[in-house]
């Protein structure tokens, strides 16, 4: 079977700067990936690049969605790419804050729904049920993530674990096949975290959704994932399952320096 | 809670407005007779003065602050009034059947000036909804947008001119060389954002304006274009008082459409997209909204109705030349669409409203009119950042669940 996502040799130069070196990367489907790597590395760069935000110097992005052709998706910008059914979250929290919980999961269905202005003045049948719909839909992925409570509270108002969900839930409704999460538990408390580990498993075992996620707790990158790459400087420099990453003395060197002697 | 040192502060706060005035208000030297007059009178209204508002500053912040204290907590939850008589029916419907009976026999009630000033007022109400498109909903700050106006002002002044098309021909054109220039300004500008969007909408109106002083042969220059023809009623010409009544109800009618357009859009498809583009461009592109298109549309639609309006504002006037076109209408608008509320329909036709009914009420004082509107503009930024009335979004119920 194909991996739903494949990344060849992909670079990124910001001037005279390699951000992304060669990088290659592989999801097959169902799978939970973890990228970690020191701050600094290139993981949110890389992100940023798979997703049409920056357009990458080198390599190519193909996905083949299920039941789909595969295609290269470099160049893209990041609506399309979020059209092709690849999501994500960001590092640092990006709602609307003005809007209600409601409308933040409803700009998810924005591009899996279709009315236009002149449908919209006149408020023609198709519009109506299409709305009507977009509601329902909505509200149904609210309610999977537990936010239904706070359904026509502005999301600025929200806790901040309540954010980081909401954030989830709103990539989750734009219908994706690999959703991307930038530090999903950054900022939570350990109860927040776990409860974020129990969502992530949901989301993949009865949604069927992959997820490539950037993430500083390592016990819950253990924890969750089947693959783990690690980059440094913009490269990869490991990559295997937890067990072995656990064990690779570069990605240890990596993390505490040529000095240090981890205790083995 | 009034406070000592409140007292204190105001006190000082009086002292030092007492020296730096001194020299002004209380030396007066009289150079014929060569003495030197003390007015020590004079400080004393200083001192009280500069004393009283100081502290009544102080008391009205003071307030705003505990009342958003307790908010925080929860202790309160108030609705305000204006949130009130736009969400209960009880309260919304007597007050809409007293706007419409004073809307239609207004223009039977009051003298042709009275008419004339009203019609101003409410091509600025639709002006306003307009621009809140582009502004309060897309969050686009344009301040150029009377540019569109020109464009269609000139457009009927032109058309009528060249090929004598009336005003029902030439109202639907100028609403679509609005779209055609909106669309044209929105191109360049996609890349860009905050500040600089600014600085370049504020060029494009400028490069309008003075292409219509400068290009003599194409818009008649600074002198402009006169006689263009009220609007008819099916070939019927009205006389002077019969077609302002006319473009009265005109208005009316117009504006009746605008607020029934904007308010279909603002909770459609489209009208959260553009929300979303304003609260965050990025996330909302990573959500699957195609930014151009978005931005397009608000740049075109925001122009439409200024279009119209310019097509009307021609007939009304019967003249039009560039200097009713410049910088300060775009800052009218735009002070219109903020003051009033961003986003905010209800707020947008109040704030037009007060800005332009006032000036024309306040004549008496045309002295220090200015001073009071910057006076109220900065209280207004200060005790309400967020306008009149902020908008409101829209809520849902989810029952049997």
């Amino acid at each position: 079977m194909e991996p739903i996502l494949e990344v060849e040799s992909l670079s990124m130069d910001f001037g005279g700067l390699r951000a992304l070196n060669r990088l290659d990367l592989k999801i097959n489907e169902g799978e939970i990936v973890a990228l970690i790597g020191p701050n600094g590395s290139g993981k949110t760069t890389f992100f940023n690049c798979i997703t049409g935000i920056y357009n990458p110097t080198e390599g190519n992005v193909l996905i083949s969605p299920p039941g789909k052709k595969r295609e290269r998706i470099n160049g893209l910008k990041p609506n399309q790419v979020t059209e092709k059914g690849m999501a994500r979250t960001f590092q640092n929290i990006r709602l609307f804050p003005n809007m209600t919980v409601l409308e933040n999961v409803m700009i998810g269905r924005h591009c899996r729904i279709s009315s236009g202005v002149i449908g919209s003045i006149l408020r023609s049948k198709a519009t109506v049920g299409e709305e009507k719909k977009a509601v329902e839909d909505s509200y149904g992925v609210l309610e999977k993530f537990g936010l239904s409570g706070y359904v026509n509270d502005f999301a600025k108002n929200l806790p901040y674990g309540a954010q980081r969900r909401l954030e989830i839930a709103r990539a989750m409704a734009t219908e994706p096949f690999l959703i991307l999460l930038d530090e999903p538990a950054a900022g939570m408390n350990p109860q927040e975290t776990k409860d974020l580990v129990q969502l992530i498993t949901r989301i993949r075992d009865i949604e069927g959704i992959s997820i490539l996620l950037i993430e500083h707790d390592m016990r819950l990158v253990m924890s969750l994932s089947d693959l783990i790459y690690v980059m440094d400087y913009g490269k990869k420099i490991a990559e295997g399952t937890p067990d072995e990453i656990r064990r690779n003395p570069v990605v240890i060197k990596a993390y505490l320096g040529e000095e240090a002697h981890a205790e083995t | 809670m009034i406070k000592l040192e409140e007292l204190k502060k105001s006190f000082l706060v009086s002292v030092w407005f007492m020296f730096l005035t001194f020299p002004i208000m209380v030396i007066r030297v009289n150079p014929i007779e060569k003495v030197v007059e003390w007015r020590w009178k004079n400080i004393l209204i200083v001192g009280a003065g500069s004393f009283f508002f100081s502290f009544l500053w102080r008391y009205l912040l003071l307030r705003r602050e505990t009342g958003r204290k307790k908010m925080e907590a929860g202790e309160i939850e108030k609705i305000p009034l204006s949130r009130r008589i736009l969400t209960e029916p009880k309260m919304y419907i007597p007050a809409l059947v007293c706007i419409a009976v004073f809307a239609s026999v207004f223009p039977f009630v009051f003298s042709i000036y009275q008419i004339n000033i009203m019609v101003t007022a409410i091509i600025y109400v639709v002006l306003g909804l307009g621009l809140n498109i582009v502004v309060g909903l897309a969050g686009l700050l344009d301040l150029g947008y009377v540019a569109f106006y020109a464009v269609g002002a000139y457009s009927y002044g032109l058309l009528n001119y060249h090929f004598n098309l009336g005003f029902w021909a030439v109202l639907p054109i100028g609403a679509l060389l609005g779209v055609v220039f909106g669309i044209l300004l929105g191109f360049p500008v996609l890349r860009l954002r905050g500040d600089y969007l600014a600085i370049v909408t504020l060029g494009f109106g400028e490069i309008i304006r003075l292409i219509l002083e400068n290009w003599n042969e194409f818009s008649f220059g600074p002198s402009g274009i006169a006689n263009i023809p009220r609007p008819s009623f099916f070939g019927h010409q009205f006389s002077l008082h019969a077609a302002t009544v006319y473009i009265y109800f005109l208005m009316i009618a117009l504006t009746l459409l605008t607020i029934f357009v904007v308010n279909r859009l603002q909770n459609s498809r489209i009208g959260r997209a553009w929300i979303a583009l304003r609260e965050d461009e990025v996330a909302c592109q990573a959500m699957g909204i195609d930014k151009t298109k978005t931005k397009l549309t608000a740049f075109a639609l925001g122009a439409t109705w200024a279009g119209m309006i310019g097509v009307i504002f021609a007939a009304k006037t019967t003249f039009i030349n560039p200097a009713s076109f410049t910088f300060l209408e775009s800052a009218m608008i735009l002070s219109i669409v903020v003051m009033g509320g961003m986003g905010s329909i209800i707020g947008v036709i109040i704030g037009a409203l007060v800005l332009i009914l006032l000036p024309e009420y306040l004549r008496a004082f045309s002295d220090y009119r200015m001073l009071l509107f910057g006076a109220i503009l900065v209280i207004m930024m200060v005790f309400r950042p967020q306008g009149l009335i902020s908008n409101v979004r829209r809520t849902y119920k989810f029952e049997g669940r």
